[in-house]
């Protein structure tokens, strides 16, 4: 595994090739997310490694849900916008570790707001996949955390808090439908995942 | 793939059909509400549930393929088996109302749905979460994905379960009958089988004591707070699903899913 799955694009770590390892990171910067098309697909977290790998460069990109349609769109854009540029890459797909919306950039949330979509809270640590232990009673409480240990969803419009979910599905995989009482518009929220 | 645990284990591949026909076949009958939701929120709430779903099987149809490298894909194990070749419970097959003579089919029934999504991601969420921290790493990385997908799953039939169940007079009643019908589907969840028994000794880190009490008390804390009496009958006639025995259900299921993939193969759109 080339990623703590912390950081989303490290510094350019092969020595060979440096150079262009760096033009691709750059290059990556103009693809864009097929449903979200303010925010790169690196500032999504989904790709997770580019390397040398015998005879060409690949590029590694992990899933956001698992049934998340534009995973095949995503791919070929990577392609064409580095074909464009003259490169020819392989993107493969790696599962582990599983993608997080902690992993979407700070200036990646700056963006879903301008754009009118909430950016997701950071997962608690209590929500970690592998935490375990306590009574089947406590873990209940992992499985199925209780409203009010969930904060707020401020509004990307007026920044209320005074908000509320209208519904946990919205119109794509990743995202919830809330409205605010304070401006009276609905508007989506990227879910924490 | 690279993975983040070591491979020490892998994980029978009937077990790896068995979760993902799970996931294929609910995610497939809960589909049949798009368009026909009772709220047009619920109608995207349940094609997305189901394209969560389809998106596990399929992750897992392609692993088994992978691994029998013998020219077979995802495809070939969603629309080219027969169904008892399918190792999906039994209680995902039924159809959305509760119980009817033969064929005859009823009106889609939301309650039977919400309780039927419930049941399962209840039993989902605490056994992706096992399998997570196994030692077949392929399917722990897979695990890992559905687990955050499951528990959402669970979270959102749980308010309904409870909205529902602690509604209406009508409400109520409905969400009784549906968790009455349903119930009994549920002893295959714990009926011991080789399916069971190989998986339990593949080093997968399945705790099945465990996973019953995590499940039975994320279903008594949740049918309290909705104000539903659990079922106390006697386990009868146990379905076997997970063996392959079916009701009449699963085939009519499949022959609507695998229809346009055998009458036109290898056709891509």
């Amino acid at each position: 595994m080339s990623d703590n799955g912390t950081s989303t694009h490290a510094a350019p770590t092969h020595g060979d090739g440096g150079a262009t390892e760096s033009r691709i990171w750059t290059l990556l910067e103009q693809v864009s997310d097929p449903e979200i098309p303010v925010i790169s697909l690196l500032d999504l977290g989904v790709v997770r490694a580019v390397r040398w790998a015998d005879p060409g460069w690949e590029v590694v990109i992990t899933p956001t849900y698992s049934g998340c349609p534009a995973m095949t769109q995503m791919a070929d854009d990577i392609v064409s916008v580095l074909a464009a540029a003259g490169l020819s890459v392989r993107v493969c797909t790696q599962l582990a570790p599983a993608w997080s919306t902690d992993w979407i950039s700070e200036s990646g949330r700056c963006k879903l707001r301008d754009y009118g979509i909430a950016p997701p809270a950071m997962r608690s640590p209590g929500l970690a996949a592998h935490d375990s232990g306590g009574t089947a009673a406590q873990r209940v409480l992992r499985f199925v955390p209780r409203a009010a240990a969930s904060p707020a969803v401020p509004c990307p419009r007026c920044g209320s808090s005074h908000t509320h979910l209208s519904s946990q599905f919205g119109s794509t995989a990743c995202k919830a439908q809330y409205r605010c009482q304070a401006c009276s518009e609905p508007f989506d929220y990227f879910k924490p995942y | 793939m690279d993975a983040s645990a070591e491979q020490v284990a892998q994980a029978p591949t009937e077990y790896l059909l068995h979760l993902a026909d799970n996931a294929l076949i609910l995610g497939q009958r809960n589909a049949q509400w798009c368009g026909h939701g009772p709220i047009l929120e619920e109608d995207l709430a349940q094609a997305n549930i189901s394209l969560d779903l389809i998106g596990q099987a399929r992750l897992l149809y392609d692993l088994v393929a992978r691994r029998a490298d013998d020219g077979s894909t995802e495809d070939t194990y969603a629309y080219f088996r027969e169904d008892s070749e399918f190792r999906n419970y039994t209680l995902l097959e039924l159809p959305h109302h509760g119980p009817l003579v033969g064929y005859a089919q009823g009106d889609l029934d939301y309650a039977v749905t919400i309780t039927r999504n419930f049941l399962y991601s209840a039993l989902m969420a605490p056994l992706w979460h096992q399998l997570a921290a196994g030692g077949d790493a392929d399917l722990a990385a897979i695990a890992a994905k559905s687990f955050k997908e499951a528990s959402y799953h669970l979270r959102h039939a749980r308010d309904w379960l409870i909205k529902l169940g602690d509604g209406t007079e009508t409400s109520h009643a409905r969400m009784q009958a549906a968790l009455d019908h349903l119930w009994p589907y549920t002893h295959e969840f714990w009926s011991d089988s080789a399916l069971d028994q190989r998986a339990q000794s593949a080093g997968l880190g399945l705790e099945p004591q465990e996973l019953a009490a995590d499940w039975h008390a994320l279903v008594n804390d949740a049918l309290t707070e909705a104000g539903l009496t659990c079922p106390t009958t006697a386990p009868g006639y146990v379905t076997q699903g997970k063996q392959g025995i079916h009701s009449e259900h699963l085939s009519r299921l499949l022959t609507e899913l695998q229809s346009l993939a055998r009458a036109h193969p290898g056709a891509q759109w």
